[in-house]
């Protein structure tokens, strides 16, 4: 039986604005995120993800608006991240409506958190998120801060750590392809994949359908996409259905 | 308009069941004391955590008492996720501890091992169709529109198993291994996965029980 592909929309926040960067710099605006974010779940997106691109930078969290009015028309799950330092801090967002909280920054520093937020509110709601990059020795570091800090430690093995500390899934994102729409890193899912038994949602580069297809075929189990929907580049049934195509079975 | 009350034991996220309950033309309030149970047009127990946490919230609050009286009054409830759960007798996360006993049977740990030998993730997350038990039916009930195979959210490693085979009114399967999707006696529905987070799909189970 094949396995069955998740389909997320990343919407990346930075003040009130949905905004797109390539490898997480220049960032442009391009508008509401909640009309956006409801334009996909009309279409039949299975997750929104949101992330607050600046949060982690001035220690704070700016989406309990969007996510507010998003949790009044949009009835699928929302993970939210960026900025996130503490059990307290996940809990304000749950209240607001988010059902799972992405962490990275705040992990990498303090690695117990993923524990201490999997104990409060279950591991399904602790998405351990990981930026990686291409080292020249050939594996990948985690980066934080929007892929600006490298944190010393081996991307692969921290997913593992961080499976084993309690995190429900992998968010995973390439700090190369980020944004470039040129293909996900396929390599780095097959690593992390053979490394962690939790879902793994592959996020960063996809620039076409097909792109979705190599993700799933490199052992992802959900992917994330951003600027592919959001310049109008694909729909959502345009993405399930090269999913589909490609032999991965979506939900309707 | 049917006013619809969420219990809040301290132990869900009530907003999102709440806005669900809006969207579907109903009026929603949270509330904390079995008092304000009184003129309620229908019930919502949401739920997330374990098992024994969850009943003695509800104890301390003083709800399983007023919560079986609503119900045998026929107040619609409905239980999700845990609240479907704790509709039950008693539950191996939390050994010894008593169900509201609403609905009779037990609450298990999810087979980590599909009839084919696939490993099970658990918690099982994800979205999946459910469809009536052999030989049952979902026509008449709050179900009716999932036999076009629409998909659910489902976040859980416990399900509950029905003692009498009647009250298990849909079925989801995982590596071939069936698990109660819902349950139902009288006035009485149990939803393992979250109307509330299932699209389309959910928003109409609940505008057809609350209605």
């Amino acid at each position: 039986m094949s396995r069955k592909l998740r389909v997320i929309a990343r919407l990346d926040v930075k003040d009130e604005n949905l905004v797109k960067g390539v490898q997480f710099e220049g960032l442009r605006k391009l508008g509401d995120p909640h009309g956006f974010a409801l334009r996909y779940y009309e279409e039949g997106i299975d997750e929104i993800l949101y992330l607050d691109t600046v949060a982690s930078l001035y220690g704070r969290n700016n989406l309990g608006d969007v996510l507010c009015r998003t949790a009044s028309d949009v009835f699928i799950p929302i993970t939210a991240g960026g900025g996130l330092r503490s059990v307290d801090d996940v809990r304000t967002i749950l209240r607001m409506g988010a059902d799972k909280a992405a962490i990275n920054t705040a992990a990498l520093k303090e690695p117990r958190l993923i524990t201490q937020v999997a104990q409060a509110f279950g591991s399904q709601c602790m998405v351990l998120s990981i930026q990686a990059k291409r080292t020249a020795s050939g594996g990948w570091e985690a980066y934080y801060d929007n892929g600006r800090e490298h944190s010393g430690r081996d991307a692969v093995e921290w997913a593992a750590e961080g499976e084993a500390r309690g995190a429900g899934e992998i968010l995973l994102t390439s700090v190369d392809c980020e944004g470039l729409r040129r293909g996900m890193d396929s390599e780095l899912i097959r690593a992390v994949r053979e490394r962690v038994s939790i879902p793994v949602i592959a996020a960063g580069g996809a620039g076409r359908c097909e792109d979705l297809c190599a993700a799933a075929q490199a052992g992802a189990d959900a992917v994330a996409v951003g600027s592919l929907l959001h310049y109008e580049k694909a729909h959502v049934a345009d993405l399930k259905q090269a999913l589909r195509d490609g032999g991965w079975e979506v939900r309707k | 308009m049917k006013h619809i009350c969420v219990i809040d034991y301290g132990m869900s996220n009530l907003l999102s069941v709440s806005r669900a309950l809006e969207a579907c033309g109903f009026e929603a309030g949270a509330v904390s004391s079995p008092d304000a149970l009184n003129g309620a047009d229908g019930i919502v127990l949401p739920g997330v955590g374990a098992f024994g946490d969850g009943m003695h919230a509800l104890e301390e609050r003083g709800f399983p008492d007023a919560l079986r009286e609503c119900a045998s009054a026929g107040v619609p409830l409905l239980g999700i996720c845990l609240g479907m759960q704790m509709l039950f007798d008693s539950s191996e996360e939390s050994p010894g501890v008593k169900g509201l006993h609403l609905i009779s049977g037990k609450v298990r740990r999810l087979p980590s091992q599909g009839i084919d030998g696939s490993v099970l993730r658990i918690p099982h997350v994800g979205w999946a169709p459910v469809r009536a038990r052999p030989g049952g039916t979902l026509q008449g009930s709050a179900l009716e529109h999932l036999e076009d195979g629409s998909e659910l959210y489902f976040v859980h490693s416990y399900a509950a198993q029905p003692e009498q085979v009647r009250d298990a009114l849909a079925l989801a399967f995982r590596g071939g291994v069936p698990l109660c999707a819902a349950a139902q006696r009288g006035n009485v529905l149990g939803c393992q996965f979250h109307p509330e987070k299932s699209g389309p799909a959910g928003l109409a189970i609940l505008k057809r029980f609350f209605t």
